[in-house]
């Protein structure tokens, strides 16, 4: 697996990846898409990115503890329901807000936050197992 | 473009499918407990490398989580049961919390014991394994239960079943001996099969009744078909009663429960069957009681087994936890009882009984926890002088030991007593047999072990008159640390031993809750009110 071409290509595909996975999550409220599949793909551009240039440079570059990634997601969703609670309604109840920026219209929502929230959860999470996988591999 | 969407919506008459009454403070205390416990895990996972504040952090959540369970059961004592459907949808289709006097109940219980198992751990794991997370796993593990406890929605319940599975799969093997590894493949089997029954049954239920609400599911239940909604009833009695270990699904619990840290132990002990017991009244009495009286004979049968070979298992048991395990085994079948007589009276003393026995057999894992410390083994063949080495230890073991019998003053008797009365009176002569068996033959197991562990000198063979000189007496931390929790957990079973008044009228409205679904129908906000008409 480890050629010259895809170590070359690896780092291009998992910044294209990585782009992808933040636009899907973003499209994710109204289309096809959102926080848990955005996940997976993030995950799978570290996975491509540890095959390609080795568990140790992946674990530099993330700066922070994959496993800490997904409780910071966790965290945050909780947080998202939380937020519900100075508006008195049940938790959980999706708040928005409109932003005008020149002539477009950006809508922010707490569901957009609990969305980014499970992004975090499920890239961390799938990060650290096959981050462990392919230790285990290197390890061999 | 979504700004577009809320005006459509706004602007046409469709019926109404949100809540539009402002949510108080009262009101978010249904979840808070659940939600602090989750997002506290997420904290301290995040903080993992952070050791030293790690059990600071996790004591002050619990405790905060505490605070706000006293409460909301003051709360719910005072006004009632207390609902909360999630994101203002009107239920069933929002996730509904419903919280009785049971709920709050048991996870106050809970969370009480949670704490107790917190400061027990300090002296008890290494800081490699605080580094792995162990008290953010304790803290999901408490979310789940505690999430388990106020779920109003079948589904929702079968999440935090997982959750649970998460945090215990995770602790169970903290420390990574061979042992455990074995314990948590024979957990982790038998349990993954439980959800999945109760995830098959839950695919029936929602196929029967289109609808995963408990209550809404309790209002229409008794118009169901009986053979589906029997088969529905013996499906969740399988999958609760494996969780529960009731005989005959109770052999992964001797062989699993015994291998983790001894605090670890406690903690499964203390909540993970309870929430099969719990889930198995909720279930048979609330939700579906047609099904309940369809599988009468199945339950009776079930309840006077479990009660008789469970301390028959710990009669036989010469390795402490497991034996332990058994007399926890025992517990399930008295549970059991008040399902098989649906009395006030009957389903009281089931409620009460999770509630003793969630105290007690924390405590009784705590102290085996200290005891192993003290012999260094596990085997009560090899242990022995403990009574001379520490009286107080011996006084504690024994007041859990007839705790857990049933014997006066303690907790353990007024559950046991309000389940014979109940059986009585409803002419299940069997089952007080059994219920007195149960006590007979668990006080024998446990002051075997009494008598094997405290009074006997030394280990079985020629020194078992001499002094035990291989005892490692408990330094100071350990002191502190592990056998202050014990004695706190032990004292609060004497307290509601000798005042029980509080506890029965706690019971006595946990199985009016139980029992009559009305309440708990209307506060979800599903009261029918054209039904109300034809009556």
């Amino acid at each position: 697996m480890n050629t010259v071409i895809f170590r070359t290509i690896a780092p291009i595909l998992v910044a294209i990846m990585v782009v992808f996975s933040v636009f899907i999550l973003l499209r994710g409220h109204n289309e096809p898409g959102g926080g848990f599949i955005g996940g997976l793909i993030a995950a799978s551009a570290i996975a491509i990115y540890g095959i390609a240039a080795g568990v140790e440079e992946v674990r530099k570059a993330l700066k922070f503890d994959p496993i800490a990634i997904a409780g910071f997601g966790v965290f945050i969703a909780g947080l998202a329901g939380l937020l519900s609670y100075f508006y008195q309604v049940p938790f959980l109840t999706g708040l928005w807000a409109y932003l005008d920026i020149g002539p477009s219209k950006v809508a922010l929502s707490t569901p957009l936050l609990f969305d980014i929230g499970v992004y975090f959860a499920v890239l961390g999470t799938i990060a650290a197992i096959a981050l462990a996988l392919e230790e285990d591999e290197e390890g061999k | 473009m979504a700004a577009d969407k809320t005006n459509i919506v706004e602007s046409s008459e469709l019926p109404v499918a949100m809540i539009d009454v402002a949510t108080s403070f009262a009101d978010w205390l249904i979840i808070l407990p659940t939600v602090i416990a989750l997002m506290g895990a997420a904290l301290l996972i995040m903080l993992r490398f952070n050791k030293a504040i790690q059990a600071g952090l996790a004591i002050l959540i619990v405790v905060g989580i505490i605070i706000l369970e006293v409460r909301l059961f003051l709360n719910v004592m005072e006004f009632g049961t207390q609902s909360m459907t999630m994101g203002k949808w009107l239920p069933p289709f929002g996730i509904s919390f419903t919280v009785d006097v049971i709920s709050i109940g048991f996870a106050l219980a809970g969370a009480i014991v949670t704490l107790a198992v917190l400061i027990y751990a300090q002296a008890d794991i290494s800081s490699r394994e605080v580094k792995y997370g162990f008290h953010s796993l304790v803290l999901l593990l408490l979310a789940g239960v505690t999430g388990a406890f106020m779920t109003g929605d079948l589904f929702n319940l079968y999440v935090w079943f997982e959750v649970m599975l998460i945090a215990s799969f995770g602790l169970i093997i903290m420390g990574g001996r061979k042992i455990q590894l074995d314990g948590a493949i024979k957990y982790g089997f038998l349990n993954f099969l439980a959800t999945t029954f109760f995830l098959i049954s839950l695919g029936l239920i929602y196929g029967l009744f289109g609808t995963l609400n408990m209550a809404d599911i309790s209002q229409v239940s008794a118009q169901a078909p009986i053979g589906p909604l029997t088969a529905i009833g013996a499906l969740l009695l399988l999958a609760f009663g494996m969780k529960g270990a009731a005989f005959p699904v109770n052999a992964w619990l001797p062989a699993s429960y015994h291998t983790p840290h001894p605090a670890v132990s406690a903690l499964f002990g203390g909540l993970l069957t309870k929430v099969g017991a719990y889930a198995l009244l909720r279930s048979l009495l609330l939700i579906m009681p047609s099904a309940r009286d369809f599988l009468d004979p199945v339950i009776t049968f079930l309840a006077i087994a479990t009660l008789i070979l469970a301390p028959l298992g710990a009669l036989a048991q010469t390795n402490l936890r497991r034996a332990i395990g058994f007399l926890l085994i025992g517990g399930v079948g008295s549970v059991l009882v008040g399902l098989g007589v649906p009395t006030i009276r009957g389903v009281a003393g089931a409620s009460i009984y999770i509630f003793h026995s969630m105290l007690t057999i924390s405590a009784l894992y705590l102290m085996a926890g200290l005891i192993e410390r003290i012999m260094g083994t596990q085997d009560t063949r090899k242990m022995g002088g403990l009574y001379s080495a520490s009286s107080w230890l011996s006084i504690l073991f024994l007041v859990l030991v007839f705790a857990v019998a049933g014997l006066p003053p303690f907790l353990g008797f007024w559950p046991k007593l309000l389940l014979i009365e109940a059986s009585l009176s409803q002419g299940d002569v069997w089952l007080v047999v059994a219920l007195v068996l149960n006590s007979l033959l668990t006080t024998i197991a446990g002051t075997r072990l009494w008598a094997h562990i405290f009074w006997r000198s030394g280990p079985v063979g020629e020194n078992s008159e001499q002094e035990n000189k291989k005892l490692k007496p408990l330094t100071l931390r350990e002191k502190y640390l592990c056998v202050t929790p014990t004695t706190i957990l032990v004292l609060f079973i004497v307290f509601f031993g000798l005042k029980p008044a509080m506890i029965f009228d706690a019971g006595r409205m946990a199985a009016y809750g139980l029992l009559d679904n009305s309440e708990y129908i209307e506060v979800t906000g599903l009261a029918d009110p054209t039904k109300e008409k034809v009556e």
